[in-house]
């Protein structure tokens, strides 16, 4: 990235892989599980985090020389709310549609640990531009493992891929628009996997994500 | 020497400073968005009405309403009659789709309130639909839906929402594989009792063949959110049994 120099491209680049929030700090693992059953549902969450803690860390950034230490992490949550409260609002008077998709992640945004975790460890230190870049670099680490999850997980759990896969695997009997007819690879026998809408196979797909990588990289591998 | 941002006084002028800007850039945008997000929400309304008496743009597989432009218009064209019910007595009454349920449900808590109970009129092609707006509890918050009948109490579409259930599994009871299950379903047994219809685990009938069986196939992992509804049809249609039962007479 020519825009960036290496110590500002770093932020965003470390997250998304070799300090990925989910797979190696373990943060924001709830929303992880919860919501990835769909990939839709991961797309849309990964934006918003985007959006809440990008503005989010500018905002914390800003006022980190005035904010007292003592109440620091109320403020923090407020901004949080805030942000989030103002997106909702926003969102159900221009595009209603969209805040229905979203309604039940909001009150997932602002329990999600990545956010605080940032705000804690990164913005309260640092000016706001390299405050942005660390708050978009860890949204996107988030959201890329949401995405991976939620891939897997909708189109093996349903055979359904974003209102696309009934074209990638044909159609099963059920939820079938020609009654009684089988077509593409489920005629061959294949069938979806029901336990892979339940939240314990997020965690067993999370799990293969994390081994991949390690084994990709041992150098991320701790030693105890 | 002591920090200026650790002071107690510091620390308490700080937080109701925050507290007064926060506070009123909150109030700023809720007040200034209300009338918008309110029409919002009545178009949903409409959409929801016109979605279970069959006024929708459905493709092969997915629910889609028709679009926000043609709303006001379809209503008033497909919607010939809106009633309210309350007790023995009903009464026509336009303004019957702002009717609140929730507030409804809560005000028979109050034990000389009469509750009201709309009921919609619809016409399309000939073809009468009675449309009746239920409300109910699924796993994580409400759910509620619209269900359209003929005068047997014959299920012609539903429409079925919710506001948190589990995506991919609760949160499915607004798919049409779901929904159109609903359609040609009896909600009277066969001694034209009120029986309401089961969202059933074991009836057997995956593809739904038996309309005649009060019940539909539930959806896997939503075991929760299934049971919901089918309490929130039973408990919210069965007021409208006498009507019916009224009508056919």
């Amino acid at each position: 990235m020519a825009l960036l120099n290496k110590k500002d491209a770093a932020l965003i680049k470390d997250p998304l892989f070799d300090n990925n929030p989910i797979t190696i700090q373990v943060l924001g693992i709830c929303s992880a599980l919860a919501i990835t059953a769909q990939l839709e549902a991961s797309i849309v969450m990964t934006f918003s985090v985007i959006f809440v803690l990008g503005v989010g860390n500018v905002v914390i950034s800003l006022m980190r020389n005035i904010i007292p230490s003592k109440i620091r992490i109320i403020v923090q949550l407020i901004v949080v709310a805030t942000l989030v409260i103002i997106v909702d609002l926003v969102l159900k008077a221009f595009a209603y549609e969209l805040s229905k998709t979203l309604s039940v992640f909001i009150g997932l945004i602002i329990t999600n640990c990545i956010i605080m975790g940032r705000f804690e460890a990164f913005a309260l230190a640092n000016g706001p531009w390299r405050s942005f870049l660390d708050g978009i670099g860890n949204a996107l680490g988030y959201g890329v493992i949401l995405i991976i999850v939620g891939f897997f997980r909708e189109l093996l759990g349903t055979g359904d891929l974003l209102g696309l896969g009934q074209k990638l695997l044909g159609h099963p009997l059920l939820g079938n628009p020609i009654p009684g007819e089988l077509s593409g690879l489920y005629k061959y026998g294949y069938e979806n996997n029901g336990f892979m809408l339940l939240a314990p196979m997020a965690l067993i797909v999370l799990g293969i994500v994390i081994w991949v990588q390690r084994s990709r990289n041992t150098s991320l591998i701790e030693s105890h | 020497m002591e920090k200026k941002t650790d002071k107690n006084s510091y620390t308490i002028i700080f937080a109701i400073i925050m507290v007064i800007i926060v506070g009123g850039l909150l109030a700023l945008t809720a007040s200034s968005l209300k009338g918008k997000i309110t029409a919002n929400k009545e178009i949903e309304k409409k959409q929801n009405i016109l979605y279970a008496m069959g006024i929708n743009e459905n493709d092969a597989s997915n629910a889609k309403f028709i679009t926000k432009d043609k709303v006001a218009v379809a209503f008033t064209k497909y919607i010939k009659k809106q009633l309210i019910i309350q007790g023995d007595d009903v009464k026509a009454d336009d303004k019957a789709y702002l009717i609140d349920i929730k507030k409804e449900q809560a005000a028979i808590k109050n034990a000389n309130y009469k509750r009201r109970f709309p009921l919609f009129l619809g016409k399309k092609e000939g073809k009468i639909s009675y449309i009746v707006p239920i409300r109910g509890k699924g796993l994580w918050d409400a759910i509620w839906g619209f269900v359209s009948m003929d005068k047997n109490m014959v299920v012609q579409g539903v429409y079925f929402d919710h506001k948190g259930e589990t995506a991919g599994l609760g949160a499915n009871i607004n798919q049409r594989f779901f929904m159109d299950d609903f359609i040609g379903e009896h909600l009277l047994d066969k001694n034209n009792k009120f029986k309401g219809i089961a969202v059933s685990k074991s009836n057997n009938d995956p593809k739904n063949n038996d309309k005649l069986d009060n019940e539909v196939d539930a959806i896997a992992g939503s075991t929760i959110t299934g049971d919901g509804l089918a309490a929130m049809i039973y408990s919210e249609l069965a007021p409208y049994a006498s009507y019916f039962i009224a009508l056919k007479n």
